[in-house]
């Protein structure tokens, strides 16, 4: 009986913090951001920073190719059960907005495969300025950018830029030879998010990826608590 | 009954996946068989009479109540590719999350647990339509129309063949939906009393071996 009414039990749909069985699921966190930021950088730097502390998968959404899920395969900073990649039919920000279902699963079948996970990494492929994530597939979102993509980013704001939870100002050891002005892209993200962090950072430097760690980290505390 | 409803089902916007896939037009592009809108309509025509025509036929069966299980199997059995078995049972998974959340009912709860997994799409489709209190006809329509309005959206991304062209070419095909969506019902009441046996086996090998040779792409826009 009980088992019965376990299967009959409404699965658990976007949001619920809870699985079907009760269990607390993972905490879902959404990296977007233009083409060649530094997402999946990014994505790699937070595995290799996390994974001794944390039970952790990827899902990645390409484009067009598989190329992102391989070259974390191949950078070997997860094992390969724990990364999977969703195919989004030319519009990446469809699969992370509007249609959230192909995500899900993936989310869901990471959790079932290889869980108990405390954290998954949902990396939507390279966009443009006003993709972001449907609340029904992340918990907290993440916008990368990077200095070499032009210094008027910040300023031209956007809802990735404006409104993700946490901004990442990417890549900033080319600021001088592409002439980037980091104070004055600074100023800008400060003007158009208010009180909503942003973290300049530059992966070539040890232990680059630090700042965002820690916000994860800060994250996955709240989510736990 | 609400009209209202199937268009909600029938939207293209509805969320259950269909988006990421080509219905086979990817592979039918890339093999120099879709170059305009012609080509297109008459792709189009080719997987609205056969294809399209099974998938319809398990969707108005499914909406007058037939077993799922039954007809999973029927399924199974006229889908030789694996790939569009994995593709039918992909799309049919992620339909049964969206419907599940848009109409709740225990026969969509059921299939569910039945198929954790995904069940094809047609069943689900006509499952969906069911609990949207929508007919077998309506679930002929849904199908067949998703049939061909797929691949038309697809080739507008992969060509850049001018929209308005490609809709066209639905508005073109709408009297061949309507013959096929009647016939579908007129077949899924047989199914009722005589079973999943009486449901048509046409197929069309070039979509079949088109999307074995599309899953095996490193490189492609679309899931299927």
């Amino acid at each position: 009986m009980h088992l019965d009414h376990h299967h009959e039990a409404p699965a658990a749909v976007s949001a619920d913090a809870r699985r079907p069985d009760g269990t607390r699921r993972a905490l879902r966190i959404g990296l977007g951001g233009p083409v060649g930021s530094g997402k999946t950088a990014t994505v790699a730097a937070l595995c290799r920073a996390l994974r001794e502390e944390l039970s952790l998968a990827v899902v990645t959404n390409d484009i067009y190719t598989r190329e992102d899920a391989e070259f974390l395969l191949r950078e070997a900073v997860l094992p390969p059960e724990r990364i999977t990649a969703v195919e989004t039919g030319a519009c990446p920000h469809t699969a992370i907005r509007d249609d959230i279902s192909a995500n899900l699963e993936a989310v869901e079948d990471l959790e079932d495969e290889v869980g108990p996970l405390d954290l998954v990494l949902v990396e939507s492929g390279g966009d443009n300025l006003t993709a972001t994530f449907s609340k029904g597939l992340v918990d907290a979102q993440v916008f990368v950018i990077d200095v070499a993509g032009g210094d008027d980013i910040p300023r031209k704001g956007g809802p990735g830029v404006a409104t993700a939870d946490l901004l990442i100002v990417n890549k900033t050891d080319l600021a001088p030879y592409v002439g980037s002005d980091l104070a004055r892209m600074a100023a800008d993200a400060k003007a158009v998010r208010g009180e909503l962090p942003v973290v300049l950072q530059s992966l070539r430097s040890e232990d680059g990826v630090r700042e965002v760690a820690d916000w994860v980290r800060e994250r996955i505390a709240a989510w736990t608590a | 009954m609400s009209r209202a409803a199937l268009l909600v089902l029938a939207d293209g916007r509805f969320p259950a996946g269909g988006h990421a896939h080509s219905g086979g037009a990817e592979a039918a592009v890339r093999a120099g068989r879709i170059t305009d809108a012609a080509s297109l309509e008459a792709f189009c025509r080719g997987r609205l009479h056969t294809s399209g025509v099974v998938a319809a036929c398990v969707a108005a069966a499914a909406a007058l109540g037939v077993d799922p299980g039954e007809l999973d199997r029927a399924a199974d059995a006229r889908t030789p590719s694996p790939a569009l078995r994995v593709a039918a049972r992909r799309l049919g998974r992620q339909l049964t999350r969206a419907a599940r959340a848009t109409w709740p009912s225990p026969e969509l709860d059921a299939v569910a647990a039945l198929f954790p997994k995904g069940a094809h799409q047609p069943v689900v489709l006509g499952l969906a339509a069911r609990a949207a209190g929508l007919t077998a006809l309506d679930a002929a329509y849904c199908s067949l129309y998703e049939g061909v309005s797929g691949p038309a959206t697809a080739v507008v991304r992969l060509l850049g063949l001018d929209p308005f062209d490609a809709t066209g070419v639905l508005a073109r095909l709408a009297d061949e939906v309507d013959r096929a969506a009647r016939e579908a019902v007129e077949t899924a009441e047989r199914v009722v009393t005589d079973g999943a046996g009486v449901l048509p086996a046409r197929s069309a090998p070039l979509l079949e071996i088109g999307a074995e040779a599309h899953a095996a792409w490193p490189v492609r826009l679309f899931a299927s």
